[in-house]
């Protein structure tokens, strides 16, 4: 069973389909569930406290906005831990505000970077494209050596 | 800052997201309750938000998937459920979040399709898609064309 980064982080459809698929979905709500259950100071809503962009320094220059810094806190971590990636390009639903942007441009560079496998795909707008979307998903999943 | 005291500690929460003309969250959600042994089932208008020891939760997913297996789907969740850091009763509006939901709800009927395709056919016979780096995107020069042709 592999561990699977997946992008957009929080994607119901790749979560799902990492699991199906027989492997272990890698996105934030595990980074973020981790905070969470960790006593601490008390920093809401997410639990990401300043060390947090002290800990970013790993994958973000220290002249990169604390706001990357503090978001690669929760990703870096994911990306040294993964096996192989999932990447949904041009997903509408990973827009937000300019640090969640930044960061996603990074995020993307260093799973670019990792030798490891991986496969980039953008969401379906027909059932042709899904048929093949999923399929190729599978593909990719079942030579990681998870459910046939 | 005051000290934080986590609840719920080695817990996991996964939300199980209905898109399914057959079952109901409503029917989904009575199955779980039948089999939940000290897992905390809460509906909500797309599914349930299921709680408890990992294993739990996973053997009440693995049994409310085979109502209808090509449409329901499960994702992880940071928070417990009603959690007032994230609760829209606490908030008001839309819970952070359920907006992605919302986005990929309008692709899960494409996949499900996928899914229920594929139980019949080999994925190794279906073409690749399109490289995603190699789709021709408006481009400036385009857009700048579009722009100087508009009426004054």
């Amino acid at each position: 069973m592999a561990k699977v980064l997946i992008y957009p982080a929080t994607s119901l459809i790749l979560s799902d389909m990492v699991t199906r698929f027989g492997h272990t979905p890698l996105g934030s709500a595990i980074a973020i569930r981790e905070r969470v259950q960790t006593p601490g100071l008390e920093s809401v809503p997410l639990q990401i406290t300043p060390e947090e962009p002290k800990k970013g320094l790993r994958w973000a220059a220290v002249e990169v906005p604390s706001g990357v810094r503090g978001r690669m806190s929760l990703y870096g971590p994911m990306v040294e831990e993964c096996d192989a990636a999932i990447i949904i390009n041009n997903a509408d639903l990973a827009f937000g505000c300019m640090g969640c942007a930044r960061t996603n441009e990074l995020l993307k560079f260093l799973i670019r970077q990792k030798d490891m496998p991986k496969i980039e795909l953008e969401y379906p707008r027909n059932e042709a494209e899904g048929t093949q979307f999923v399929a190729a998903i599978k593909r990719f999943l079942s030579d990681l050596g998870g459910k046939k | 800052m005051t000290e934080y005291t986590p609840a719920n500690v080695g817990t996991v929460t996964r939300y199980v997201v209905v898109e399914s003309y057959t079952v109901t969250p409503a029917d989904v959600a009575i199955r779980a309750y039948e089999i939940a042994k000290g897992v905390m089932v809460k509906e909500n208008c797309f599914g349930l938000v299921i709680m408890g020891k990992e294993e739990d939760v996973d053997r009440v997913i693995a049994e409310v998937r085979k109502m209808d297996p090509a449409h329901i789907f499960v994702k992880d969740r940071g928070f417990p459920p009603g959690d007032p850091r994230r609760c829209r009763a606490t908030l008001g509006g839309a819970r952070p979040g359920f907006h992605g939901i919302e986005f990929e709800m309008e692709i899960l009927p494409y996949i499900s399709h996928a899914l229920e395709e594929l139980d019949s056919r080999d994925a190794a016979t279906i073409p690749a898609p399109k490289n995603s780096l190699n789709v021709p995107r408006l481009d400036v020069y385009t857009l700048k064309k579009m722009i100087d042709a508009q009426e004054p």
